[in-house]
């Protein structure tokens, strides 16, 4: 039953010991491997420098069979960063693109480091931004290496030498040899110092729609994702945990499920009672049989109404200060018309398509993991604590992940505490792979939190914004993780106010106050953190705003763009590709929204049409800058997936409790977005050469407030809670 | 002893009869194509055909799959399977991929029973297949272009 991933183009990847990694390939006749350092000195033209921890790093082989195999340093969870990475780096190598292949990096973060995290890990919408120079660096570093030993072998002038399509040539002498051909002799260069990058003028790939390299695998049921992965002697386990949150095992029974044919084991771990069977159906029936006593003393047992009483009451009092400009009381006073409102967003699971999972085998020196591991070195450091290890003994192999949108990044890495405590529980005995079911990852916490808004804006006779008032009541995702520190200022977590204290709107008197709300029910970011909530209610108040003071919601922004160009650029292209003057149908309203994130601009214009208390959402136009468009035609599908995703928040996904229990379960009461809710959707891409900025959450923020505008543009009701419901009062 | 035809190969498995064919499929038999999504044929991952229809392998009984003709991703095979996944890959269709092997084996049904689907069947074939990356605008782009390139 023991299946390597190491045959798949997009399975396991190399051993993570350089050295060995190295000698291996070395070992390989005729392979190249490319093992560069390189730095990021500040004299790159067009780039300024990352900040984060540089060492060598290895990204590309190349085999005598002229296969290409780039290193992927990120978790491809679906965004593309597989294809992203290869088509930075091969921009400058000049490799044929259908011979390239990739894998995913294991967990080492001296090879591996996130430029702009310093650790090991993807998310943020970093991928792009943080790898742009370094990826091109190692493939022109890589091509320089190929000319030098064409131009020995030759004995021509290495300035003469091209490279394209994998194919080394000198023209003059009529000389050529593939990469794979010259891999070898390639390998014994030095690896240059610095070497100059391709003007944007002579890119063949950046710009273009390079085909992705996962598309074949993932069509063909090749692909093998961290559920599909196979040891020898493996055992399946599924735990049962707590039914409310903070909840503890008081005493358990598992008498009944010892007797179930092909269970092996029964034992307590500390989030609940883990059960080992030969497969994952028999350690689901034997998880059924285990009886446990939980002792709730700890745990969360109000219902979900109580908590937003609290948040309520909590939004009477002064909170903590997290950003004041001008004087907003004062503008208020002499506003002509002010808007007062609350907001409320639900907690929310992120149900990546993969529930959770993970394989884990313990060894005398060690344990290696296989997993859709998104923050590696956290990861390691998590499991190397609970098994007595130091972070290096723990082997990541990290495999491709059925979505994250988040949840597989977890400060205090949950899952990957499971697998070793499991393993820990067994004395590693056997390798183990535990599987959540999609009742365990809905019902498992790590929610997008629920927050509470209570703003309060005015506007002067002249219809500008005079005063806008801001509090934000939330539990904070960092608070008490060992990200607090690099997140959490004074108190405020600053993911609670993103999108609200870095508005690039010109609001000259704004107060921004925080309340951190505590409960046992553990949160974490969830795609695009806290612009989930703060773009709704920035983008719901403008359009008040905007009434209030007798101009268009466009008109308005674009006023309070004025000094910010590039966002000024993607609000009108949404409204120009959207025809935003033209009039609509009775029934039909049309709103729009923008909202920076990730250093990337979206703005979203939403066509809807509105019967009673249902809508349909018929178009969505939207319009994005996020620097240099590496592929377009994967930035249309993270804006295309990202209004998927982000719709099923709108229609109706909402985690609520009922006495501590979470009252959703699976895809019928926590249903994503389907076939037919989708809409028509217009991509357009601002043509840029600044920087790449993110592009896998930046399509989320403006769907929602741009879909409430349209539905207050055809009713006039201002719907202020999420996920929508048209039959309560506005 | 339970027989299975997969895929155009018989295999023997000594399991409880009640156990779903998802996890037989993949636990028993190591055919990790088909997905474990949901458990309750609420998302489509684990969609299989059995005697040429799309089912969903996790609702359903090793027991009752006895005897019967199962293909699974792996095993598709025809024009229209062909069509399908060269859509699939020409448009890059997929993003994270886990949903999409149920994906085609429905767009395979629906495509076997309606060679010009509108956009209304379209939604109606596929829609218990969830894909949470959202790649739904693709999804009937593909079918369509399927439908195309079998007329």
């Amino acid at each position: 039953m023991s299946t390597t991933t190491h045959t798949s183009p997009v399975g396991a990847p190399p051993d993570p010991s350089r050295r060995k990694f190295l000698k291996d390939s070395a070992m390989t006749a005729g392979a190249f491997l490319l093992a560069i350092h390189v730095p990021f000195t500040g004299n790159s033209t067009d780039d300024p420098v990352p900040q984060g921890v540089y060492d060598p790093n290895v990204f590309l082989k190349i085999s005598a069979d002229d296969t290409v195999t780039i290193i992927n340093k990120h978790l491809e969870m679906g965004e593309g960063t597989s294809t992203g990475e290869a088509t930075l780096l091969i921009e400058e190598l000049g490799a044929d693109w259908s011979k390239v292949r990739f894998e995913l990096a294991p967990g080492d973060a001296k090879l591996y480091s996130n430029l702009l995290f310093g650790i090991q890990g993807t998310g943020g919408s970093t991928a792009m931004a943080e790898s742009w120079v370094q990826m091109r660096k190692a493939g022109a570093a890589a091509r320089m290496m190929f000319a030098k030993a064409a131009a020995a072998k030759w004995n021509v002038s290495a300035s003469e030498i091209t490279v394209e399509n994998s194919v080394v040539k000198h023209a003059k002498s009529g000389h050529h040899a593939t990469l794979g051909e010259l891999a070898g002799a390639a390998m014994t260069q030095p690896v240059p110092a610095d070497v100059p990058l391709k003007s944007s003028d002579k890119w063949t790939l950046i710009g273009t729609k390079v085909p992705r390299l996962d598309s074949k695998s993932k069509t063909t049921g090749k692909a093998i994702f961290a559920l599909d992965v196979r040891r020898p002697g493996m055992l399946t386990a599924v735990v049962k945990r707590a039914p409310q949150f903070g909840g503890k095992v008081a005493s358990f029974d598992a008498s009944d499920a010892k007797k179930i044919k092909g269970v092996v084991d029964v034992v307590q771990i500390p989030s609940g009672i883990a059960v080992l069977a030969a497969d994952t159906w028999t350690a689901m029936q034997g998880r059924d049989a285990v009886k446990v006593k939980w002792d709730t003393s700890a745990a969360e047992m109000r219902s979900t109404g109580e908590i937003f009483d609290e948040y309520r009451k909590l939004a009477a009092t002064p909170g903590l200060p997290a950003d004041k400009r001008g004087d907003a009381a004062a503008g208020l006073t002499r506003s002509a018309k002010t808007v007062e409102a609350e907001f409320v967003f639900p907690y929310l699971a992120h149900a990546p398509m993969e529930p959770m999972n993970g394989t884990i085998e313990l060894r005398s020196d060690g344990a290696e993991i296989w997993s859709g591991s998104q923050i590696q070195t956290i990861d390691q450091m998590v499991a190397a604590q609970i098994l007595g290890l130091k972070p290096d003994q723990v082997k990541i192999n990290t495999l491709l992940a059925g979505g994250s949108f988040g949840r597989r990044a977890c400060p205090v890495a949950d899952w990957t505490a499971e697998l070793a405590h499991i393993a820990k529980a067994i004395n590693g005995r056997a390798p183990v792979h535990v599987v959540w079911t999609r009742e365990d990852d809905i019902q498992g916490g790590f929610y997008r939190p629920q927050v509470l808004h209570r703003v309060k804006a005015g506007v002067d006779d002249k219809g500008n914004i005079a005063g806008w008032q801001h509090k934000v009541v939330s539990q904070s995702i960092f608070i008490g993780t060992g990200m607090e520190g690099m997140a959490v200022k004074d108190g405020v977590d600053h993911s609670m106010v993103e999108g609200i204290v870095d508005t690039p709107y010109a609001l000259n008197n704004l107060a921004v106050e925080v309340h951190n709300a505590k409960s046992p029910v553990p949160v974490l970011w969830f795609r695009s953190v806290g612009h989930t909530h703060t773009a709704y209610v920035m983008e719901s108040m403008i359009d008040d705003l905007a009434r209030a003071g007798g101009k268009d919601p466009v008109a308005l922004r674009l006023e309070l763009l004025s000094q910010q160009p590039r966002d000024a650029a993607v609000v009108k292209m949404a409204a120009e590709k959207a025809g935003w003057n033209s009039p609509m149908e009775k029934g039909r309203g049309r709103g729009l929204a923008y909202h920076p994130s990730f250093d990337s601009r979206v703005a979203m214009v939403a066509e809807v049409t509105v019967k009673g208390s249902d809508f349909k959402v018929d178009r969505i136009i939207a319009a994005v800058d996020c620097g240099v468009a590496i592929n377009p035609d994967v930035i249309k599908a993270q804006i295309e997936g990202a209004i998927g995703f982000a719709l099923s928040t709108v229609f109706r996904n909402q985690i609520t409790f009922n006495k501590g229990v979470v009252e959703q379960g699976n895809f019928d009461d926590y249903e994503p977005t389907r076939i037919h809710e989708m809409p028509k959707v217009e991509v357009h891409i601002v043509k840029s050469s600044e920087r790449p900025s993110g592009i896998g959450e930046p399509g989320l923020p403006p769907l929602a407030p741009a879909i409430g505008n349209a539905i207050f543009a055809a009713t006039g009701k201002r719907l202020r809670t999420l996920p929508f419901d048209l039959t309560k009062p506005a | 002893m339970i027989t299975l035809k997969i895929n155009g190969e018989t295999h023997q498995l000594d399991v409880n009869p009640r156990m779903p064919l998802l996890w037989a499929i993949r636990d028993k038999l190591n055919l990790t194509g088909t997905k474990f999504g949901c458990g309750h044929a609420v998302c489509g991952a684990c969609t299989v055909h059995i005697d040429g229809q799309a089912e969903r392998s996790c609702s359903y009984a090793v027991g009752d799959a006895a005897g019967k003709n199962i293909t699974t991703i792996e095993g598709v095979s025809g024009k229209v399977a062909e069509a399908v996944v060269a859509a699939w890959q020409r448009l890059d269709v997929v993003q994270c991929g886990y949903c999409q092997s149920g994906q085609i084996m429905s767009a395979i049904t629906l495509l076997s029973g309606n060679k010009n689907p509108s956009d209304d069947d379209i939604d109606v074939g596929m829609d218990g297949n969830v894909c949470r990356c959202g790649t739904y605008v693709r999804i009937r782009q593909a079918i369509h272009e399927a439908a195309k390139a079998l007329a």
